[in-house]
């Protein structure tokens, strides 16, 4: 079970008060209705699915209630840093 | 006394049963050495070939007795008698001996037993499939799972939710001076071992440890440890798995000592420990040979025949041959000579044995019998003599003439493996090493460390150092003292070894494939010969073989059997034991129980229930509830003597007739305000509410991402800038958490605020053609004329003396009025419409009759008509999409999508069953062609269901592909009984179709 330092509450917090909320910094296209199928599609259904470094979003569901995102070891599990959204991380690999 | 329990041990007499037979033992026992202080030579039979079986260790590792301790509810199977502790009045059995009733099912599984070969669960039971499920049942039941107790659990158990700044697993030598260092510091330590007694080895070690004998050392120790306040000492513990993030979980039995059905609190409890500093100081396993036979009750471990002669005072046999490859098995002569019984001879592979050890056994005028192995045991149901041969330096052929030693008990010794599974746990991948023939940890994943035998240093001198410097520089790293030792190095005798051999599998005068059964795996009969022909069958990897050959597969899961097993299978393949590598260890440790795990959180503990404020009153009337998420909903309220069809049929005739009153409280309701809610609830659902007034109610549906229906729900104004939105009962935190998802991480300039207020709130709904009776007479202060209250309308007023709003939508299709208050006033407000409805006879229906009602009028149930793969469109709602927002809404390109345009998608329609009063099974599928062939194409299935007791037929829901222009066909729905009911399609609104009733 991860223990998730969440950045607004500012403390380390066990797993299951937060929910899961995929891959981080994924901008929604401004005008969707520009893009063609291929295009739409690869901004709805394909991620980076990294292995190693990877961004991601966490929802302190019955904490604060807020998004947050966290750079994680997806083979280790290591959390290496958790970040507020709409900053950057300053831990990236080689796919970010 | 019991035969074989020495005079110089003695304690309290505690009397038990195995297998229905009185035995005594005494205080200090475990299950299995009071068994073998009483000559019980066969305690089991294996799993395949039910073949007799006897204690082999005594821990852990014991792969033969697997006991079932009472009997009823609380009985437990699958326990190792090795690890019992004895208790007046124990009741045990053997879980793998072959049931006796039964005989001629037994007696031919035993001759078909003779045949089962490594891969038999692959050959044989997977195919013909449809014998699967008879083989599974005999397996289960003869094969020494145990039984499982029918009835509830009687005991009770506990969760504990533990932080602290080190760990220490295992409180042998290495552990125990571990948490000493750690202690010292002022760190907050638990040190857990699974064992009643804190020791390890040493309890049963004739070893002087600084001046005095070990176990005295260790009792000095543990009374020292016990002094510091931030020590947690839990015994009869078991670290049995290590996950992330160092999250650690411990069993611990609290009462399992004391007896079945305690009534002292919690039987076992299950903590959950956040550790900063983990030390493993688990211990070795010691490996078993593998020869001959080896299996015939008379062979054990050379440690446990010591740790039985030393620390329970019994003597399992009266002539011990020790074979072994290393000097510290000579210790097990030296016990045994020192108890009066006769040592035949240690035979060890080696060439030239002259460490202190070997030389001490030797001065006692102990044969040693030097290059030889041990190449096979003889006996039935004991050990009778062992056959030893001249063998070649590197251990693979017998070199010369075979001598017969008579002996009742041999002691075998092929080194020690390191316990690295819980190291294993937390990703680290165990590496060989040919100067110990084991495997040490792995790199470190998590902040643990091994010490002592656990990370391959054996002798008492090493394992006392490491574990000191390991408990230093654990609590060092969790911010306590500087990483020096503060205890003066202990004193031990030491002495000199020799190194041992690395031997795997003894040879034989016949080779491996003809040899009488060389076992690598006691508890599933997995032999040398069995991995040697996987590997001839073409299988190459460690993982496979484990899974073809089920070795490791057992409760033991291989801590004797895997090294020996991958040397075997290394050797086959030709290649080195690195190469082929080591399975992966997983928890648990060792098997856990499930009333530890689920603890407390069970029956009406099992999951929280939520209840709205009119429940009692709910209960009162006899409802029956429905589990609606965690809510508990009146399903239907059924009359003195009536079925529930009965009463839907009633409920529902008093909605279309009169009214009827539902307690619709559990609907979501999630509070919106901010400059720009409207704009936000404009993106989220598909319809815009940029122009809706206060006062005003729309009804909308929102879409995932991907074009999907994910919720639906009335979004009513309540003001400038201030919403309240419905959401379904079970949608109502997802949904809120989707609103959050895009304002935080999308649109953060968008001002606008959510809180759920979804329990504030009692919301009761009365509907029918005389709702409006009914509220006329508790609320005077709102204009209920249709003129100036109409459908979608809400307004704010007073009922019945309470602050209401009250919101003129509808679910069933007649004139409603959803009225609300706070919780409070819940009952209060309830009561008061149940009254004034009195003259109406105001009926409460329960969630079925609100199912049937809605279904009448074809209104979709998000998540029972559609699935997450459902549009709009799809549902026959394109009305609901607008079609000139100005903002590309969530979902909305995806409406447009080559998939989701397809004129064939499952549509929704109706199905009218062409005898009309069948009622079709929720989730039947959909064929165009009754008489096709199995299997047939499905074109859809049922959505939702019912008997119309207002139409007087039944009718269903359905997605059917390209349904919407199929009106009027006949389609089929398959049954499992072989029948096919046959319906036409017809519109999704059976009801009421212009939607005149609602508007009056
Ligand atoms: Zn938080």
């Amino acid at each position: 079970m991860l223990l998730i330092y969440c950045p607004h509450c500012q403390e380390n917090r066990e797993e299951e008060e937060f929910s899961y909320g995929g891959e981080a910094h994924i901008v929604r296209p401004l005008a969707p209705e520009a893009l063609n199928d291929k295009d739409w599609g690869d901004y709805l259904f394909f991620r980076t699915n990294s292995r190693g470094i990877h961004h991601e979003m966490w929802y302190h569901a019955v904490g604060c209630r807020r998004y947050f995102n966290a750079t994680r070891n997806t083979v280790t599990y290591e959390i290496l840093e958790t970040y507020k959204t709409g900053t950057q991380p300053t831990i990236t690999g080689a796919n970010s | 006394m019991s035969q074989n329990r020495l005079e110089s041990h003695s304690g309290v007499a505690i009397d038990f049963t195995f297998n229905g037979k009185a035995y005594q033992g005494i205080a200090g026992d475990t299950l299995a050495s009071a068994l073998l202080a009483n000559g019980v030579n066969v305690v089991g039979r294996s799993f395949k070939y039910a073949r007799p079986r006897g204690i082999f260790g005594h821990g852990a590792e014991e792969p033969n007795a697997i006991v079932q301790l009472g009997s009823g509810a609380g009985t437990i199977p699958n326990l190792k008698a090795t690890q019992v502790e004895l208790y007046q009045g124990l009741q045990a059995s053997s879980v793998n001996g072959w049931p006796s009733v039964n005989f001629d099912v037994m007696g031919l599984i035993g001759a078909f037993g003779r045949l089962m070969p490594p891969g038999f669960y692959y050959k044989t039971f997977m195919y013909p499939k449809k014998l699967w499920m008879t083989y599974e049942h005999f397996i289960r039941k003869a094969a020494g799972l145990g039984a499982t107790p029918v009835e509830a659990d009687p005991d009770c158990y506990d969760k504990l939710n533990q932080h602290c700044d080190v760990l220490v697993v295992g409180a042998g030598p290495a552990g125990l001076v571990a948490a000493r260092e750690a202690a010292r510091t002022g760190a907050r330590v638990i040190i857990a071992d699974e064992q009643s007694q804190f020791g390890g080895t040493l309890l049963a070690s004739k070893q002087q440890v600084d001046g005095i004998a070990a176990p005295l050392w260790v009792a000095s120790l543990v009374a020292e440890l016990m002094a510091y306040s931030n020590i947690q000492m839990l015994p009869r513990s078991t670290v049995f798995g290590y996950y992330d993030h160092n999250f650690l979980t411990i069993l611990e039995r609290r009462t399992d000592h004391l007896g079945l059905i305690s009534t002292r609190g919690a039987r076992q409890r299950l903590q959950r420990v956040r550790a900063a500093q983990v030390v493993l100081a688990t211990g070795a396993f010691e490996r078993p040979l593998v020869f001959a036979h080896n299996d015939i009750p008379g062979v054990m471990l050379a440690s446990s025949v010591s740790t039985y002669v030393n620390r329970y005072g019994v003597a399992p046999g009266n002539k011990l041959v020790v074979f072994t490859t290393n000097d510290n098995a000579y210790q097990t002569a030296l016990d045994w000579q020192r108890i009066g019984r006769e040592v035949v001879a240690v035979v060890d592979t080696r060439s030239n044995p002259c460490g202190d050890t070997v030389a001490a056994v030797k001065a006692m005028g102990i044969e040693v019998i030097a290059g030889h192995g041990l190449i096979e045991a003889q006996g039935s149901k004991r050990v009778k003599r062992a056959l030893v041969a001249p063998i070649n330096e590197a251990g693979t052929q017998v070199t010369g003439a075979v001598r017969r030693l008579a002996c009742d008990l041999i002691a075998c010794s092929g080194g020690w493996s390191p316990a690295v599974h819980l190291s294993s746990h937390t990703g680290a991948k165990p590496e060989w090493d040919a100067s110990i023939v084991g495997f040490r940890p792995g790199d470190s994943k998590q902040q643990e460390r091994s010490a002592g035998a656990s990370r391959g240093t054996f002798d008492l001198m090493g394992c006392l150092s490491e574990g000191a410097s390991a408990g230093a520089q654990a609590a060092m790293l969790s911010g306590y003292g500087d990483g020096n030792l503060q205890f003066p190095a202990i004193a031990v005798d030491e002495y000199s070894e020799q190194p041992q051999q690395a031997l795997f599998l003894v040879p034989h005068t016949k080779t491996t494939s003809r040899a009488p059964s060389q076992f690598v795996d006691f508890q599933l009969d997995v032999s040398a010969s069995g991995i040697e022909l996987a590997v001839r069958e073409g299988f190459e990897s460690v993982e496979h073989v484990k899974r073809y050959t089920a070795l490791g597969f057992g409760t033991d899961q291989g801590k004797l059997g895997n090294i020996n097993g991958m040397a075997i299978l290394a050797n086959a393949l030709d290649q080195s034991i690195a190469e082929t590598g080591t399975t992966i260890f997983r928890p648990s440790y060792t098997p856990t129980t499930f009333g530890a795990i689920a603890g407390r959180d069970v029956n009406n503990l099992f999951d929280p229930e939520r209840y709205t404020a009119v429940h009692r009153w709910h209960v009162e009337q006899g409802a029956q509830f429905e589990d609606v998420g965690q809510w508990k909903r009146p399903w239907y309220f059924p009359k003195q003597g009536e079925t529930m069809q009965q009463a839907v049929d009633r409920e529902g005739l008093a909605v279309r007739n009169s009214v009827g009153i539902l307690d619709a409280s559990t609907l979501g309701k999630i509070d919106i305000q901010g400059p720009d809610a409207a704009e936000f609830i404009t993106r989220m659902y598909t319809n815009s509410y940029l122009k809706l007034a206060p006062g005003k109610c729309r009804y909308g549906v929102m879409l995932k991402e991907d074009g999907m229906i994910f919720d639906d729900g009335v979004c009513a104004c309540l003001g400038d800038n201030h919403y309240l939105m419905f959401t379904t009962t079970g949608g109502a935190a997802g949904v809120l958490a989707w609103l959050e998802l895009w304002q935080q991480t999308e649109w953060p300039e968008l001002q606008v605020y959510f809180t759920s207020v979804t329990d504030h709130w009692t919301t009761a709904t009365v509907t029918g053609p005389n709702a409006r009776k009914v509220i006329a007479k508790v609320c005077s202060d709102i204009d209920l004329s249709s003129d100036t209250f109409s459908f979608m309308d809400w307004r704010d007023g007073t009922v019945s003396g309470v602050k209401a709003r009250v919101f003129r939508i509808s679910f069933t299709g007649e004139l409603s009025y959803e009225v609300n208050v706070p919780a409070h006033y819940g009952r209060h407000i309830w009561e008061a419409l149940i009254a004034a409805g009195e003259e109406f006879n105001i009926t409460p229906y329960g969630t079925e009759t609100m199912h049937i009602l809605r279904a009448e009028k074809g209104f979709i149930i998000v998540g029972q008509d559609t699935d997450g793969s459902m549009t709009p469109a799809d549902m026959n709602m394109d009305w609901v999409v607008g079609k000139n927002k100005a903002f590309s809404f969530i979902g909305r390109r995806s409406l447009q999508r080559s998939d989701t345009v397809r004129s064939n998608r499952k549509q929704l329609v109706g199905l009218k069953p062409l005898n009309d009063k069948e009622v079709l099974p929720e989730g039947a599928q959909v064929v165009f062609d009754a008489k096709q062939k199995i299997p047939m194409a499905m074109q859809g299935h049922v959505t939702s269901s019912y008997y119309s007791a207002s139409l007087g037929h039944s009718i269903a829901l359905a997605v059917v592909k390209g349904g919407h222009k199929r009106l009027g066909q006949v389609v089929y729905c398959p049954l499992a009984d072989g029948r096919s009911i046959a319906s036409e399609i017809v519109s999704s609104v059976f009801y009421d179709p212009k939607g005149e009733r609602h508007h009056v």
